[in-house]
Protein backbone atom coordinates (compact mmCIF):
# COMPACT_ATOMS: atom_id res chain seq x y z
CA UNK A 1 0.00 0.00 0.00
CA UNK A 2 1.36 3.29 -1.03
CA UNK A 3 2.06 5.74 1.70
CA UNK A 4 2.95 8.65 -0.48
CA UNK A 5 0.97 10.88 -2.77
CA UNK A 6 2.11 12.05 -6.15
CA UNK A 7 1.66 15.80 -6.04
CA UNK A 8 1.54 17.56 -9.36
CA UNK A 9 1.11 21.30 -9.64
CA UNK A 10 0.77 22.60 -13.18
CA UNK A 11 0.28 26.17 -14.37
CA UNK A 12 -0.25 27.31 -17.96
CA UNK A 13 3.45 28.16 -18.19
CA UNK A 14 5.12 25.18 -16.55
CA UNK A 15 4.95 22.18 -14.29
CA UNK A 16 5.90 23.77 -11.00
CA UNK A 17 5.95 20.76 -8.74
CA UNK A 18 5.97 17.04 -9.39
CA UNK A 19 7.10 14.93 -6.45
CA UNK A 20 6.03 12.19 -4.08
CA UNK A 21 4.92 13.73 -0.80
CA UNK A 22 3.46 12.46 2.47
CA UNK A 23 0.80 15.06 3.01
CA UNK A 24 -0.70 18.04 1.28
CA UNK A 25 -2.50 20.93 2.95
CA UNK A 26 -4.44 23.30 0.77
CA UNK A 27 -7.24 25.83 0.75
CA UNK A 28 -10.39 24.42 -0.85
CA UNK A 29 -13.72 26.21 -1.35
CA UNK A 30 -15.03 24.73 1.88
CA UNK A 31 -12.00 25.58 3.97
CA UNK A 32 -8.57 24.21 4.55
CA UNK A 33 -8.07 20.53 3.96
CA UNK A 34 -5.27 18.13 4.75
CA UNK A 35 -4.84 15.25 2.35
CA UNK A 36 -3.14 11.99 3.24
CA UNK A 37 -2.62 8.98 0.96
CA UNK A 38 -5.68 6.76 0.43
CA UNK A 39 -7.94 9.77 0.30
CA UNK A 40 -11.34 9.25 -1.25
CA UNK A 41 -11.69 10.43 -4.84
CA UNK A 42 -12.55 14.10 -4.67
CA UNK A 43 -12.67 17.08 -6.94
CA UNK A 44 -12.83 20.63 -5.71
CA UNK A 45 -11.91 24.19 -6.45
CA UNK A 46 -8.69 25.64 -5.12
CA UNK A 47 -8.77 29.03 -3.45
CA UNK A 48 -5.89 31.49 -3.75
CA UNK A 49 -3.62 31.24 -0.76
CA UNK A 50 -1.00 29.09 0.80
CA UNK A 51 -0.45 25.39 0.38
CA UNK A 52 1.96 23.05 2.09
CA UNK A 53 3.54 19.84 0.85
CA UNK A 54 5.11 17.67 3.53
CA UNK A 55 8.00 15.68 2.22
CA UNK A 56 10.63 13.68 4.11
CA UNK A 57 10.09 15.58 7.35
CA UNK A 58 10.23 19.10 5.97
CA UNK A 59 7.54 21.33 4.55
CA UNK A 60 7.49 22.99 1.15
CA UNK A 61 5.37 26.12 1.15
CA UNK A 62 3.82 27.47 -2.01
CA UNK A 63 1.64 30.40 -2.92
CA UNK A 64 -1.10 29.37 -5.35
CA UNK A 65 -3.82 31.08 -7.32
CA UNK A 66 -7.31 29.76 -7.95
CA UNK A 67 -7.77 26.51 -9.78
CA UNK A 68 -8.90 22.91 -9.65
CA UNK A 69 -7.82 20.04 -7.45
CA UNK A 70 -8.24 16.40 -8.34
CA UNK A 71 -7.59 13.93 -5.54
CA UNK A 72 -7.39 10.16 -5.92
CA UNK A 73 -6.00 7.60 -3.51
CA UNK A 74 -2.41 8.06 -4.67
CA UNK A 75 -2.40 11.35 -6.52
CA UNK A 76 -3.13 15.03 -6.04
CA UNK A 77 -3.26 17.01 -9.25
CA UNK A 78 -3.55 20.77 -9.02
CA UNK A 79 -4.28 23.02 -11.96
CA UNK A 80 -3.88 26.66 -11.12
CA UNK A 81 -3.10 29.95 -12.79
CA UNK A 82 -0.14 30.55 -10.48
CA UNK A 83 2.12 28.54 -8.19
CA UNK A 84 5.31 29.90 -6.65
CA UNK A 85 7.50 28.32 -3.99
CA UNK A 86 7.83 30.50 -0.92
CA UNK A 87 11.58 30.89 -1.37
CA UNK A 88 11.08 32.12 -4.95
CA UNK A 89 8.57 34.83 -4.18
CA UNK A 90 9.75 38.30 -5.06
CA UNK A 91 8.10 40.45 -2.44
CA UNK A 92 8.72 43.77 -4.18
CA UNK A 93 7.26 42.47 -7.41
CA UNK A 94 4.21 41.01 -5.70
CA UNK A 95 3.62 44.24 -3.81
CA UNK A 96 3.88 46.19 -7.05
CA UNK A 97 1.40 43.83 -8.73
CA UNK A 98 -0.97 44.20 -5.79
CA UNK A 99 -0.88 47.99 -6.02
CA UNK A 100 -1.37 47.91 -9.76
CA UNK A 101 -4.39 45.64 -9.41
CA UNK A 102 -5.81 47.71 -6.56
CA UNK A 103 -5.44 50.87 -8.65
CA UNK A 104 -7.22 49.30 -11.60
CA UNK A 105 -10.12 48.32 -9.38
CA UNK A 106 -10.90 52.03 -9.02
CA UNK A 107 -11.54 52.35 -12.76
CA UNK A 108 -14.66 51.42 -14.64
CA UNK A 109 -14.10 47.85 -15.80
CA UNK A 110 -16.01 45.40 -17.94
CA UNK A 111 -17.02 42.26 -16.11
CA UNK A 112 -14.34 40.27 -17.92
CA UNK A 113 -11.60 42.75 -17.00
CA UNK A 114 -12.90 42.89 -13.48
CA UNK A 115 -12.56 39.14 -13.11
CA UNK A 116 -9.01 39.16 -14.37
CA UNK A 117 -8.03 42.11 -12.14
CA UNK A 118 -9.58 40.40 -9.14
CA UNK A 119 -7.71 37.21 -9.95
CA UNK A 120 -4.40 39.00 -10.21
CA UNK A 121 -5.09 40.83 -6.96
CA UNK A 122 -5.78 37.50 -5.27
CA UNK A 123 -2.57 36.07 -6.71
CA UNK A 124 -0.39 38.88 -5.43
CA UNK A 125 -2.07 38.82 -2.02
CA UNK A 126 -1.45 35.08 -1.79
CA UNK A 127 2.22 35.57 -2.57
CA UNK A 128 2.58 38.38 -0.06
CA UNK A 129 0.91 36.52 2.77
CA UNK A 130 3.01 33.42 2.21
CA UNK A 131 6.18 35.46 2.00
CA UNK A 132 5.46 37.48 5.11
CA UNK A 133 4.60 34.44 7.16
CA UNK A 134 7.83 32.70 6.27
CA UNK A 135 10.20 35.58 6.57
CA UNK A 136 13.38 34.52 8.29
CA UNK A 137 13.15 35.30 12.00
CA UNK B 1 19.84 30.93 -75.48
CA UNK B 2 19.73 34.02 -73.26
CA UNK B 3 21.74 37.06 -74.08
CA UNK B 4 24.28 38.29 -71.58
CA UNK B 5 22.07 41.26 -70.71
CA UNK B 6 19.10 38.99 -69.95
CA UNK B 7 21.24 36.84 -67.73
CA UNK B 8 22.51 39.81 -65.78
CA UNK B 9 18.98 41.09 -65.28
CA UNK B 10 17.75 37.71 -64.08
CA UNK B 11 20.61 37.32 -61.63
CA UNK B 12 19.80 40.70 -60.17
CA UNK B 13 16.09 39.95 -59.78
CA UNK B 14 16.66 36.50 -58.30
CA UNK B 15 19.14 37.80 -55.78
CA UNK B 16 16.77 40.51 -54.59
CA UNK B 17 14.09 37.83 -54.17
CA UNK B 18 16.58 35.76 -52.21
CA UNK B 19 17.24 38.75 -49.98
CA UNK B 20 13.56 39.11 -49.19
CA UNK B 21 12.99 35.42 -48.50
CA UNK B 22 16.11 35.37 -46.34
CA UNK B 23 14.74 38.25 -44.29
CA UNK B 24 11.38 36.52 -43.92
CA UNK B 25 13.15 33.34 -42.91
CA UNK B 26 15.01 35.17 -40.15
CA UNK B 27 11.84 36.82 -38.87
CA UNK B 28 9.94 33.53 -38.91
CA UNK B 29 12.83 31.76 -37.19
CA UNK B 30 12.80 34.12 -34.23
CA UNK B 31 9.00 34.09 -33.96
CA UNK B 32 9.07 30.33 -34.37
CA UNK B 33 11.26 29.78 -31.34
CA UNK B 34 8.90 31.77 -29.16
CA UNK B 35 5.77 30.18 -30.58
CA UNK B 36 7.17 26.67 -30.23
CA UNK B 37 8.16 27.32 -26.65
CA UNK B 38 4.73 28.53 -25.67
CA UNK B 39 2.99 25.67 -27.50
CA UNK B 40 5.14 23.07 -25.76
CA UNK B 41 4.99 24.80 -22.38
CA UNK B 42 1.21 24.87 -22.52
CA UNK B 43 0.87 21.16 -23.12
CA UNK B 44 1.27 19.72 -19.61
CA UNK B 45 -1.49 22.02 -18.40
CA UNK B 46 -3.76 21.11 -21.29
CA UNK B 47 -3.13 17.39 -20.82
CA UNK B 48 -3.79 17.52 -17.10
CA UNK B 49 -6.93 19.54 -17.65
CA UNK B 50 -8.09 16.98 -20.18
CA UNK B 51 -7.37 14.13 -17.76
CA UNK B 52 -9.32 15.86 -15.02
CA UNK B 53 -12.16 16.51 -17.47
CA UNK B 54 -12.31 12.79 -18.33
CA UNK B 55 -12.10 11.73 -14.70
CA UNK B 56 -14.75 14.19 -13.66
CA UNK B 57 -17.22 13.61 -16.46
CA UNK B 58 -17.08 9.81 -16.30
CA UNK B 59 -17.59 9.82 -12.52
CA UNK B 60 -20.45 12.24 -12.29
CA UNK B 61 -23.03 9.66 -11.27
CA UNK B 62 -26.58 10.91 -11.69
CA UNK B 63 -25.72 14.46 -12.50
CA UNK B 64 -25.32 15.71 -16.05
CA UNK B 65 -24.47 19.02 -17.66
CA UNK B 66 -25.90 20.56 -20.86
CA UNK B 67 -22.42 20.77 -22.39
CA UNK B 68 -22.04 17.00 -22.06
CA UNK B 69 -25.29 16.17 -23.82
CA UNK B 70 -24.86 13.95 -26.89
CA UNK B 71 -27.47 14.65 -29.57
CA UNK B 72 -28.08 13.28 -33.04
CA UNK B 73 -25.97 15.36 -35.34
CA UNK B 74 -28.14 17.20 -37.81
CA UNK B 75 -26.08 20.32 -37.93
CA UNK B 76 -22.50 20.83 -36.88
CA UNK B 77 -20.12 23.73 -36.43
CA UNK B 78 -16.45 23.63 -37.27
CA UNK B 79 -13.92 25.92 -35.66
CA UNK B 80 -11.41 26.38 -38.44
CA UNK B 81 -8.02 27.66 -37.35
CA UNK B 82 -5.57 28.78 -40.01
CA UNK B 83 -2.94 31.45 -40.51
CA UNK B 84 -3.43 35.14 -41.24
CA UNK B 85 -0.97 35.09 -44.10
CA UNK B 86 0.25 32.72 -46.74
CA UNK B 87 3.85 31.96 -47.67
CA UNK B 88 3.97 29.05 -45.29
CA UNK B 89 4.07 26.10 -47.64
CA UNK B 90 1.21 23.63 -47.66
CA UNK B 91 0.09 24.51 -44.13
CA UNK B 92 -3.16 26.32 -44.92
CA UNK B 93 -3.95 24.04 -47.83
CA UNK B 94 -3.66 20.98 -45.62
CA UNK B 95 -6.07 22.39 -43.05
CA UNK B 96 -8.53 23.38 -45.76
CA UNK B 97 -8.39 19.90 -47.26
CA UNK B 98 -9.61 18.51 -43.93
CA UNK B 99 -12.21 21.28 -43.67
CA UNK B 100 -13.58 20.62 -47.15
CA UNK B 101 -14.57 17.08 -46.15
CA UNK B 102 -17.45 18.49 -44.11
CA UNK B 103 -20.85 18.61 -45.71
CA UNK B 104 -21.60 21.96 -47.33
CA UNK B 105 -25.22 22.28 -46.19
CA UNK B 106 -25.13 21.08 -42.62
CA UNK B 107 -21.91 22.71 -41.47
CA UNK B 108 -21.34 26.24 -40.25
CA UNK B 109 -17.85 27.60 -39.77
CA UNK B 110 -16.31 29.65 -37.01
CA UNK B 111 -12.99 30.85 -38.31
CA UNK B 112 -9.82 32.04 -36.64
CA UNK B 113 -7.25 33.68 -38.87
CA UNK B 114 -7.77 35.65 -42.06
CA UNK B 115 -6.98 32.80 -44.44
CA UNK B 116 -9.63 30.62 -42.83
CA UNK B 117 -12.32 33.26 -43.38
CA UNK B 118 -11.19 33.67 -46.99
CA UNK B 119 -11.40 29.94 -47.55
CA UNK B 120 -14.96 29.79 -46.22
CA UNK B 121 -16.03 32.75 -48.36
CA UNK B 122 -14.30 31.44 -51.50
CA UNK B 123 -15.81 27.98 -51.32
CA UNK B 124 -19.30 29.27 -50.53
CA UNK B 125 -19.55 27.66 -47.10
CA UNK B 126 -21.60 29.08 -44.26
CA UNK B 127 -19.82 31.41 -41.89
CA UNK B 128 -21.13 31.81 -38.35
CA UNK B 129 -18.44 34.10 -36.98
CA UNK B 130 -14.88 35.05 -37.70
CA UNK B 131 -12.14 35.84 -35.25
CA UNK B 132 -8.54 36.95 -35.35
CA UNK B 133 -5.74 36.01 -33.05
CA UNK B 134 -2.47 37.70 -32.26
CA UNK B 135 1.03 36.40 -32.86
CA UNK B 136 1.16 35.32 -29.25
CA UNK B 137 -2.48 34.28 -28.69
CA UNK B 138 -4.13 35.85 -25.64
CA UNK B 139 -6.65 34.21 -23.38
CA UNK B 140 -9.24 36.77 -24.44
CA UNK B 141 -8.90 35.62 -28.07
CA UNK B 142 -9.61 32.03 -27.20
CA UNK B 143 -12.34 32.89 -24.68
CA UNK B 144 -14.28 34.74 -27.40
CA UNK B 145 -14.10 31.80 -29.79
CA UNK B 146 -15.05 29.32 -27.08
CA UNK B 147 -18.00 31.47 -25.98
CA UNK B 148 -19.28 31.67 -29.55
CA UNK B 149 -19.12 27.89 -30.05
CA UNK B 150 -20.68 27.22 -26.66
CA UNK B 151 -23.60 29.54 -27.39
CA UNK B 152 -24.31 27.85 -30.71
CA UNK B 153 -24.28 24.48 -28.99
CA UNK B 154 -26.37 25.50 -25.99
CA UNK B 155 -28.97 27.23 -28.16
CA UNK B 156 -29.17 23.91 -30.06
CA UNK B 157 -28.34 25.58 -33.35
CA UNK B 158 -25.68 22.94 -33.78
CA UNK B 159 -25.46 19.48 -32.27
CA UNK B 160 -21.74 19.05 -32.47
CA UNK B 161 -18.66 21.27 -32.67
CA UNK B 162 -15.35 20.17 -34.06
CA UNK B 163 -12.01 21.90 -34.26
CA UNK B 164 -10.01 21.74 -37.47
CA UNK B 165 -6.50 23.01 -36.95
CA UNK B 166 -2.84 22.21 -37.26
CA UNK B 167 -1.12 20.34 -34.51
CA UNK B 168 2.52 21.17 -34.02
CA UNK B 169 4.81 18.12 -33.97
CA UNK B 170 8.20 19.57 -34.75
CA UNK B 171 9.77 22.17 -37.03
CA UNK B 172 9.42 19.93 -40.08
CA UNK B 173 6.12 18.23 -39.28
CA UNK B 174 2.72 19.74 -38.61
CA UNK B 175 -0.40 17.62 -38.76
CA UNK B 176 -3.79 18.90 -39.87
CA UNK B 177 -6.39 17.41 -37.51
CA UNK B 178 -10.11 17.42 -36.84
CA UNK B 179 -10.96 17.00 -33.15
CA UNK B 180 -14.20 16.77 -31.21
CA UNK B 181 -14.89 19.85 -29.13
CA UNK B 182 -18.53 19.80 -28.07
CA UNK B 183 -20.27 17.93 -26.55
CA UNK B 184 -17.44 17.56 -24.08
CA UNK B 185 -16.17 13.99 -24.08
CA UNK B 186 -13.23 11.87 -25.07
CA UNK B 187 -10.90 13.11 -27.79
CA UNK B 188 -10.23 9.80 -29.46
CA UNK B 189 -8.26 11.23 -32.38
CA UNK B 190 -5.43 12.36 -30.19
CA UNK B 191 -3.04 10.26 -28.16
CA UNK B 192 -2.41 12.09 -24.94
CA UNK B 193 0.57 10.93 -22.90
CA UNK B 194 0.01 9.93 -19.28
CA UNK B 195 -3.67 9.33 -19.92
CA UNK B 196 -5.44 6.12 -19.00
CA UNK B 197 -7.24 4.53 -21.92
CA UNK B 198 -11.00 5.01 -22.13
CA UNK B 199 -11.50 1.32 -21.22
CA UNK B 200 -9.50 1.69 -18.02
CA UNK B 201 -11.45 4.80 -17.21
CA UNK B 202 -14.76 3.01 -17.66
CA UNK B 203 -13.59 -0.08 -15.77
CA UNK B 204 -13.17 1.87 -12.55
CA UNK B 205 -16.71 2.81 -11.75
CA UNK B 206 -16.08 4.59 -8.49
CA UNK B 207 -17.90 7.89 -8.33
CA UNK B 208 -16.09 10.95 -7.26
CA UNK B 209 -16.98 13.40 -4.52
CA UNK B 210 -17.33 17.01 -5.51
CA UNK B 211 -16.93 19.96 -3.24
CA UNK B 212 -19.02 22.04 -2.81
CA UNK B 213 -21.23 20.21 -5.37
CA UNK B 214 -20.96 18.69 -8.85
CA UNK B 215 -22.76 21.60 -10.54
CA UNK B 216 -20.28 24.23 -9.39
CA UNK B 217 -17.15 22.18 -9.95
CA UNK B 218 -18.18 20.87 -13.36
CA UNK B 219 -19.31 24.28 -14.57
CA UNK B 220 -15.99 25.76 -13.47
CA UNK B 221 -14.04 22.87 -14.97
CA UNK B 222 -15.85 22.93 -18.30
CA UNK B 223 -15.60 26.65 -18.85
CA UNK B 224 -11.86 26.50 -18.21
CA UNK B 225 -11.51 23.37 -20.28
CA UNK B 226 -13.27 24.82 -23.31
CA UNK B 227 -11.28 28.06 -23.19
CA UNK B 228 -7.98 26.32 -22.72
CA UNK B 229 -8.74 23.81 -25.46
CA UNK B 230 -9.01 26.64 -27.97
CA UNK B 231 -6.05 28.43 -26.47
CA UNK B 232 -3.82 25.40 -26.89
CA UNK B 233 -5.13 24.91 -30.44
CA UNK B 234 -4.21 28.53 -31.22
CA UNK B 235 -0.75 28.11 -29.69
CA UNK B 236 -0.20 24.98 -31.76
CA UNK B 237 -1.46 26.70 -34.90
CA UNK B 238 0.92 29.61 -34.36
CA UNK B 239 3.88 27.35 -33.71
CA UNK B 240 3.04 25.35 -36.83
CA UNK B 241 2.58 28.45 -38.93
CA UNK B 242 5.89 30.01 -37.96
CA UNK B 243 7.71 26.69 -38.39
CA UNK B 244 6.17 26.08 -41.80
CA UNK B 245 6.97 29.62 -42.87
CA UNK B 246 10.54 29.35 -41.65
CA UNK B 247 11.05 26.08 -43.55
CA UNK B 248 9.41 27.22 -46.76
CA UNK B 249 11.31 30.51 -46.74
CA UNK B 250 14.52 28.61 -46.15
CA UNK B 251 13.73 26.41 -49.13
CA UNK B 252 12.96 29.47 -51.22
CA UNK B 253 16.25 31.12 -50.23
CA UNK B 254 18.17 27.94 -50.95
CA UNK B 255 16.68 27.46 -54.38
CA UNK B 256 17.18 31.13 -55.22
CA UNK B 257 20.84 30.80 -54.33
CA UNK B 258 21.03 27.66 -56.41
CA UNK B 259 19.51 29.50 -59.32
CA UNK B 260 21.92 32.40 -58.91
CA UNK B 261 24.78 29.93 -58.96
CA UNK B 262 23.58 28.33 -62.20
CA UNK B 263 22.88 31.66 -63.85
CA UNK B 264 26.26 33.06 -62.85
CA UNK B 265 27.95 30.03 -64.35
CA UNK B 266 26.08 30.52 -67.60
CA UNK B 267 26.80 34.26 -67.53
CA UNK B 268 30.52 33.74 -66.98
CA UNK B 269 30.65 31.10 -69.68
CA UNK B 270 29.13 33.46 -72.19
CA UNK B 271 31.30 36.35 -71.09
CA UNK B 272 34.39 34.16 -71.42
CA UNK B 273 33.15 33.00 -74.80
CA UNK B 274 32.71 36.58 -75.98
CA UNK B 275 36.19 37.56 -74.86
CA UNK B 276 37.71 34.56 -76.58
CA UNK B 277 35.79 35.37 -79.73
CA UNK B 278 36.98 38.98 -79.66
CA UNK B 279 40.57 37.93 -79.05
CA UNK B 280 40.38 35.51 -81.93
CA UNK B 281 39.01 38.24 -84.15
CA UNK B 282 41.83 40.61 -83.17
CA UNK B 283 44.43 37.88 -83.62
CA UNK B 284 42.88 36.94 -86.95
CA UNK B 285 42.99 40.57 -88.07
CA UNK B 286 46.69 40.87 -87.20
CA UNK B 287 47.84 37.87 -89.15
CA UNK B 288 46.17 39.03 -92.32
Amino acid sequence: MANTLKLEIVTPDATVYSEDVEMVTLEGVEGEMGIYPQHVRLMTQLMPGEMVAQKGGHDDFLAVGEGLVEITNDRVAILTDMAVRAENIDEAKAEEARQRAAARLQEQLSSQDLASVNASLARSLAQLSVKRRHRRP
Amino acid sequence: MHSIRDLRRRIRSVSSTAQITKAMQMVAASKMRKAQQSALAGRPFAYLLYRIQREATTRLGEFSHPLLEKRDVRKRAVILIAADKGLCGALNGNVFRVASRFDLQSTVFITAGRKAAQFVARTGRQLAAKFEYADSPRFSDSAAIAACARDLFLRKEVDQVQVVATRFVNTLTQDPIALDYLPVGAITELKIPGMESEEELKADEAESLFEPNPETVVAYLLSHYLNLYIHQALLDAKASEQSARMVSMKNATDSANHLIHDLSLEYNKQRQGNITKELLEIAGGQTE
